[in-house]
């Protein structure tokens, strides 16, 4: 039983790490994007 | 992004969400305990969904390499990262739940047996493809560089795949078509069945996080080219 705990909790941590990562990919570009945003109308 | 792609993508994640929870029920309740293995002959159901969606992710990189090496192309260039990336996760998690699996089955954390050497060798080129496309220089020069470990990575997965069966190892199990005359192993019909919905359920998830990768891959080109934009105006 022990084995079987240690393989699903690996698999949903690396799942859930990428998924994290993507996520935090998508917030600092959404960022990006407001700050480039505001750039162009101050020009 | 588009009305249809929208309704692509909460397509995907309403059809994941149940099938994600319905595959854990099968696993864990409705499919039988191996009378050998016990609890731990779970693992195989996640781990081969994983190793199927590790090769598809890497079949996927193959064809738009072969596609970028003859002309390279942003969107080819980017569906291949993302594939690649998630080709090396589900291979991770497929090489870790392999040793648990060797660990409870055959007292064993890691031996080199054909499937488990050539599924390392796998998943250090796609490593090396992902390194490589973080080089410094033209996105051209790179899609093609990375082309060619692509499509080297690619060669291997039928190599991983078949590897049990040339070399005949009695050490991992052949779950369809043993023998010379391919009609040993199978499981029963239960266990099937889980296999084939956990393999359903983890390819859905793949289709969705490929999605959301190139969506995000996208935006960061939009970003780099409104900069370099920018950068011009306020050079001139």
């Amino acid at each position: 039983m022990t084995y079987l705990f240690m393989t699903y909790t690996i698999i949903w941590a690396l799942i859930s790490g990428y998924v994290l990562i993507l996520g935090k990919r998508q917030k600092q570009l959404q960022k990006e994007i407001k700050l480039l945003e505001e750039w162009n109308t101050e020009q | 992004m588009s009305k249809v792609s929208g309704i692509i993508d909460k397509l995907l994640f309403f059809t994941l969400v149940p099938s994600f929870f319905l595959a854990l029920w099968l696993v864990f309740i409705w499919s039988p305990v191996e009378r050998v293995m016990g609890a731990p002959q779970k693992i195989f159901y996640f781990h081969v969904g994983c190793a199927w969606v590790a090769f598809l992710a890497f079949i996927i990189v193959g064809y738009y390499s072969v596609r970028n090496l003859i002309k390279p192309n942003m969107n080819h260039h980017i569906a291949a990262g993302i594939s690649a990336e998630i080709g090396v996760i589900f291979t991770t998690v497929t090489l870790l739940s392999g040793m648990i699996w060797g660990k409870s089955s055959w007292n064993t954390w890691w031996t080199w047996e054909p499937r488990l050497a050539t599924t390392l060798i796998l998943w250090f080129i796609y490593v090396a493809y992902l390194f490589v496309r973080k080089m410094e220089g033209s996105w051209e020069n790179i899609a093609r560089l990375s082309a060619v470990f692509g499509i080297i990575g690619c060669i291997n997965v039928p190599i991983v795949f078949m590897a049990i069966r040339w070399w005949n190892t009695k050490l991992h199990p052949v779950v369809f078509g043993e023998g010379k005359d391919q009609s040993g192993g199978g499981i029963a019909p239960e266990m099937l069945l889980t296999l084939l919905f956990s393999i359903f359920t983890i390819t859905v998830l793949y289709a969705f996080l490929m999605r959301k990768g190139i969506e995000i891959e996208k935006m960061r080109d939009t970003v780099r080219r409104a900069k370099n934009r920018a950068i011009s105006r306020l050079a001139s």
